[in-house]
């Protein structure tokens, strides 16, 4: 199957064979939305599968989401206007007096990967960058991070403040200290612990 | 090698626990124990308790200095618990840390200024995380330059050039140990600390990237370090590594450690 080359080049971190891979299967007859459907967003829930059983590694996830871009960049033009309709859009950010954006990074990585729009608002992001982004994404769903205990309550005014302004959004966070009791107790939708289970959450959200 | 004993951390689940029952003997079990394995500084953590910071850090400092002499690393940015926790130190403590983040290092120098502290100074500012040696350096420059013309010896500098994990960008370690070096070498008499566990996140066996981190760090001038005292392979490696980086006359510590069984754990 030829799409089945796509979906491994994928797991396989083959960067430089994915767009070939793709030609390919389009030349056999692969509808492009397919390609992008059974291919890449199938690959990349498998990585993440694989990254929460801890049989791949962050550098693993990483890699693989560099070829599903590239496969993505090359498919984009080859797509329909109602096969490149994205699964929702996120925006995600650090919230304010942190600046750590790894993990942050990741899952907004997880979440492209995922199929999502992500706009990421970087890191020290106040309330108001937030609500502003919200409104002129119309978002979906909206991704805070926190890694640093001092932040946490910076997280959750920011929450709160966003439930007020924006109360359509559904709201996600994440972070080294921040745990499902936190997200409970701060009136947050969805938690996830790591990147691929983000994107989990961020599906089962916006599936109702 | 100054090492600063890290596990009195209330983000440590067994710490965090007996925070809340008020239970100081196993405090100062791990205080004695830390100090015992040669700890220079006893690092205090109790971020997680926003509200009673002030007044958990104090009941550690007075538990942990209750059993020991080795003073105490204040591991917070809020210069009120640092106040707080120096009113009941003994000894010269350790601030842990300033960094160039505009309300942290105005908020926190005038505490500091004209003492005897030490100081840990985190190579970050208000533009985020440094990415390369270069970046390390513009911050570490600034860093001495305030802190010396605040009154504070460069002796009591310790530069913490902050180490990214080498997952999610294999240039990250490598960038950190040029820092060090450069470091070392461009204002003498200053340290160079670092905590170990942000290089390996992302990766399998994090313990063993770690210890090799540290080596290698250690190859570059690194003196200091906020580790696990208790870890015997940690300190085996520590050890070793000093002696075959020329700071280990006559071999003494490296023989030192081997007659006290430090290397046993390889048998």
């Amino acid at each position: 199957m030829s799409i089945q080359t796509v979906y491994d080049a994928v797991l396989e971190f083959n960067n430089s064979s994915i767009v070939a891979e793709i030609k390919r299967a389009m030349a056999e007859g692969a509808d492009a939305g397919a390609v992008l459907a059974d291919g890449l967003i199938k690959a990349m829930d498998e990585v993440g599968q694989r990254y929460a059983r801890g049989e791949f590694f962050v550098p693993e996830m990483l890699s693989a989401a560099r070829t599903m871009k590239t496969g993505l960049d090359y498919l984009k033009p080859h797509l329909a206007e109602a096969q490149s309709e994205k699964e929702g859009t996120i925006v995600i950010g650090t919230v304010k007096g942190d600046l750590h954006d790894i993990g942050k990074n990741l899952v907004a990585i997880m979440l492209e990967g995922g199929g999502f729009e992500v706009v990421d608002i970087g890191v020290d992001a106040e309330t108001a960058k937030f609500v502003t982004a919200i409104q002129e994404q119309n978002a979906d769903i909206v991704c805070l991070s926190a890694l640093l205990t001092t932040t946490m309550g910076a997280m959750q005014k920011s929450v709160q403040e966003i439930k007020t302004q924006c109360p359509r959004v559904w709201v996600m966070v994440g972070g080294a200290p921040v745990t499902q009791e936190f997200a409970d107790k701060i009136g947050a939708n969805g938690y996830s612990g790591d990147a691929a289970g983000a994107v989990v959450k961020a599906r089962e959200l916006l599936a109702g | 090698m100054i090492i600063v004993g890290e596990l009195i951390n209330a983000s440590r689940k067994p710490i965090a626990e007996a925070i809340r029952n008020q239970d100081s003997e196993y405090v100062k079990k791990i205080a004695r124990e830390e100090s015992e394995a040669g700890a220079g500084y006893i690092d205090v953590n109790a971020g997680i308790f926003v509200g009673q910071e002030t007044e958990y850090v104090k009941w550690l400092i007075t538990n942990i200095q209750s059993v020991v002499d080795t003073p105490c690393s204040i591991d917070s940015p809020d210069p009120q618990v640092i106040t707080a926790a120096l009113s009941v130190h003994r000894g010269t403590a350790m601030i842990n840390s300033i960094s160039l983040e505009k309300e942290r290092y105005d908020r926190l120098m005038p505490v500091i200024a004209h003492t005897d502290l030490k100081v840990i100074a985190l190579c970050m500012s208000d533009d985020g995380m440094p990415e390369t040696a270069d970046d390390r350096l513009r911050n570490a420059d600034k860093l001495v330059t305030g802190l010396t013309r605040n009154g504070i010896p460069v002796g009591n500098i310790f530069i913490d050039p902050l180490v990214q994990p080498v997952a999610t960008n294999t240039t990250y370690a490598v960038e950190f140990l040029d820092a060090v070096e450069r470091i070392m070498t461009g204002y003498p008499g200053i340290h160079t600390i670092c905590g170990l566990s942000n290089v390996s996140y992302g990766l399998p066996v994090r313990k063993f990237i770690n210890h090799i981190f540290a080596v290698l760090a250690i190859g570059k001038g690194l003196d200091a370090l906020i580790v696990n005292p208790l870890d015997a392979m940690m300190n085996a490696s520590l050890t070793t590594a000093e002696t075959l980086t020329g700071r280990d006359d006559f071999c003494a510590d490296y023989l030192q450690a081997y007659r006290k069984g430090k290397f046993e754990f390889l048998n």
